[in-house]
């Protein structure tokens, strides 16, 4: 085991499943002679996070990590599985906090920004008088590296990444312990992103703060994390520790994703890769769920699920091919 | 440009101005670039920075009140600015092909895609139905879509993103066009779908040797993509160059930020390099250089006097450190 597992996990997943109805309306549905249709987005998946570090959940798009994150703020209600918090600084299970991707529409237009990071503490009844609201809002637009006179401004006068500035000072407003981060650098420019993923990751230090990351960027998730779990179809086919992950990576899909990610000082150039699309998640492969872009599948991956296995190197994996010794990458 | 001749779209200080009620704002000064057949020229910078509105700007797309005010675009040996828009429509689809962002929202959703490349083949080329389904047909097998004779019948809903902008490339690719202007084509994708229509991009620019304008904002499709680069900072060109020594040895202090804020795949570091502020509002452009209110080693020059495109080796960069010092 790790030094990082060995932590307190400030969060415990256990046989998480989210399944969404996406049937067509009833009388379609008698009409046309057409089955209910559901969408298993979170199937059976298991994590912990450890108190005071960064898990990284990576993905392509409709690989249901968004949804792990709104199952875990309580945005979404699961299906099944177990979400337990571990006891906070106060005795009772800490709070948590989520920064959205788009700064752009998680803000209210028509607030000033003092209002917007006052609104946590006034509805929480965190401070009593309104000159403490505004001391505390004050503190975290400095925080931040905003300035105080900033909180009289309208969200638009500000950029991008300033505004997910703001962002961060709401939801550190009500001092969570625990913060997860949908994708909080997609829609920022990279000198901005830099400037963000700094900020974050010097709030994580000051406030011993634990993120659950979501994002699709790779490098920017190995800046961030300590552990990265790598979702497909709904579920975690692959977690381990950051430097391992990328050293080793043990299932087929985290190799073909490390393998296609745009490297700047080693271009791929001419050479194509074939490497097939994401199936549907409404129709969903059976067995292995990633058996039919698998390299190295046998007949075995296209009938029986694999289980989730540990290696001695504590990654866990989802392969039933997969070794304790690396696979030829 | 030495090879002025032999470019096949040469863009000559262009300079784009937006007229509005509280004074004329300038999108656009100054950009000077050209593209030769079967190159790529990736155009990078921020949001906002004016990599779109070059492109429009060159299709002679730009939105009124938007205007050309001032230099030259010519594609091969004609002059394409002062052209009126029915010239234009001549020129767009025929000689410059086009690739948008959301593969979805540039196709037709009412009609298969069989009908929409036929369409766009026979009004720019002089062809019967017959031959037009078939060089369709071809076209999609061009840009790697398995059983095209089959799939030409099928409505773009019917496609997954990816093989939906392959059918967008194709699109752009029906009239034989000597440019493509490719605008943020990978963005709406998934990695591992990006990095097969960068490929198939690359391949078919030097297949059909198409001069290609590729503008994004991620620095590894250009990594992976480009011959040369053209990064832009507040609607100017500040420096533009071979891929490998804009990447690696930029000698632009914003271009060298921007390199060193990107996060490494490689060794991990505690905290990335970041330039402090943002790229300044277009009717707010700083006197002097642009770039001095975020600039690490900007000199009392640089607020007096705007530096110039200077070539410097095979590349060209705008700084005063790169031409005379910064005092």
């Amino acid at each position: 085991m790790t030094a990082s597992a060995q932590k307190k996990p400030a969060l415990t997943v256990n046989g998480l499943v989210k399944t969404f109805d996406v049937s067509a309306p009833w009388l379609n549905r008698v009409i046309e002679r057409k089955p209910r249709q559901f969408v298993q987005a979170v199937n059976d998946i298991d994590f912990t996070v450890p108190a005071g570090g960064c898990l990284s959940i990576v993905g392509e798009s409709g690989c249901g990590k968004s949804t792990v994150a709104r199952l875990v703020t309580g945005l979404h209600k699961a299906s099944a599985g177990e979400i337990r918090f571990a006891p906070g600084r106060a005795g009772a299970p800490l709070s948590a906090q989520m920064i959205f991707q788009d700064p752009y529409a998680s803000l209210n237009p028509r607030w000033r920004v003092k209002n917007i990071i006052a609104e946590p503490l006034r509805e929480l009844k965190l401070r009593n008088t309104a000159a403490e609201v505004i001391e505390r809002v004050e503190e975290l637009l400095l925080t931040v590296g905003l300035s105080a006179s900033d909180g009289e401004k309208f969200p638009h006068e500000f950029s991008g990444g300033q505004r997910q500035r703001i962002s961060i000072a709401r939801a550190l407003a009500s001092e969570p312990e625990f913060l997860v981060c949908d994708e909080p650098t997609s829609a920022l420019d990279v000198s901005v992103q830099a400037q963000v993923l700094n900020l974050m990751r010097r709030l994580q230090d000051e406030l011993g703060l634990t993120y659950l990351f979501i994002s699709h960027d790779m490098s920017v998730v190995r800046h961030m994390s300590d552990r990265i779990a790598v979702m497909y179809l709904g579920r975690i086919v692959e977690e381990g520790d950051t430097e391992e992950l990328f050293a080793r990576p043990r299932h087929p899909y985290t190799q073909l994703l490390l393998q296609t990610i745009p490297n700047i000082n080693a271009p791929r150039r001419d050479r194509e890769l074939a490497t097939g699309e994401v199936p549907s998640p409404l129709k969903p492969p059976s067995g292995c769920p990633f058996h039919p872009r698998c390299p190295i599948a046998t007949a075995r991956c296209s009938v029986e699920v694999p289980a989730v296995r540990a290696l001695a190197n504590g990654t866990r994996v989802a392969c039933h091919l997969a070794t304790d010794k690396p696979a030829s990458a | 440009m030495g090879e002025a001749e032999k470019a096949v779209i040469d863009v000559r200080n262009l300079k784009v101005e937006f007229p509005g009620r509280r004074g004329t704002v300038t999108p656009l000064s100054d950009i000077s670039l050209s593209i030769r057949a079967g190159e790529i020229l990736g155009v990078v910078g921020e949001s906002g920075a004016g990599k779109s509105m070059t492109g429009l700007a060159i299709q002679g797309l730009l939105e009124r009140p938007g205007r050309i005010s001032g230099g030259e675009i010519w594609l091969g040996d004609r002059r394409i600015d002062t052209l009126d828009d029915r010239a234009m429509e001549q020129i767009r689809g025929r000689e410059i092909g086009a690739i948008f962002q959301d593969p979805l929202t540039s196709l037709n959703p009412l009609f298969t895609v069989g009908s929409q490349l036929t369409e766009t083949i026979r009004l720019h080329l002089a062809m019967g139905k017959v031959e037009a389904r078939a060089r369709a047909v071809q076209l999609l097998r061009d840009v790697g879509i398995p059983a095209p004779e089959e799939r030409i019948d099928h409505y773009p809903h019917q496609f997954s993103g990816g093989m939906r902008q392959r059918v967008v490339i194709a699109l752009a690719l029906s009239a034989s066009p000597k440019l493509i202007i490719a605008d943020e084509p990978t963005t709406a994708l998934d990695v591992s779908i990006q990095a097969q229509i960068i490929s198939l991009l690359r391949r078919l620019c030097k297949e059909k040797q198409t001069a290609v304008m590729l503008v994004t904002h991620d620095m590894g499709v250009i990594a992976e993509a480009a011959d040369r680069v053209a990064v832009m900072y507040a609607g100017r060109l500040i420096e533009i160059g071979p891929v490998e020594q804009v990447l690696h040895a930029p000698r632009h202090p914003y271009t060298q930020g921007l390199m060193a804020s990107i996060p490494s795949l490689g060794a991990r570091v505690e905290k990335l390099n970041q330039i402090d502020g943002s790229m300044p509002r277009l009717d707010a452009i700083p006197t002097g250089c642009a770039f001095n209110p975020r600039c690490v080693s900007v000199g009392a020059r640089c607020l007096r006097e705007r530096p110039e495109l200077i070539a410097v080796g095979d590349g060209a960069n705008a700084c005063w450190l790169n031409a005379g010092g910064t005092a």
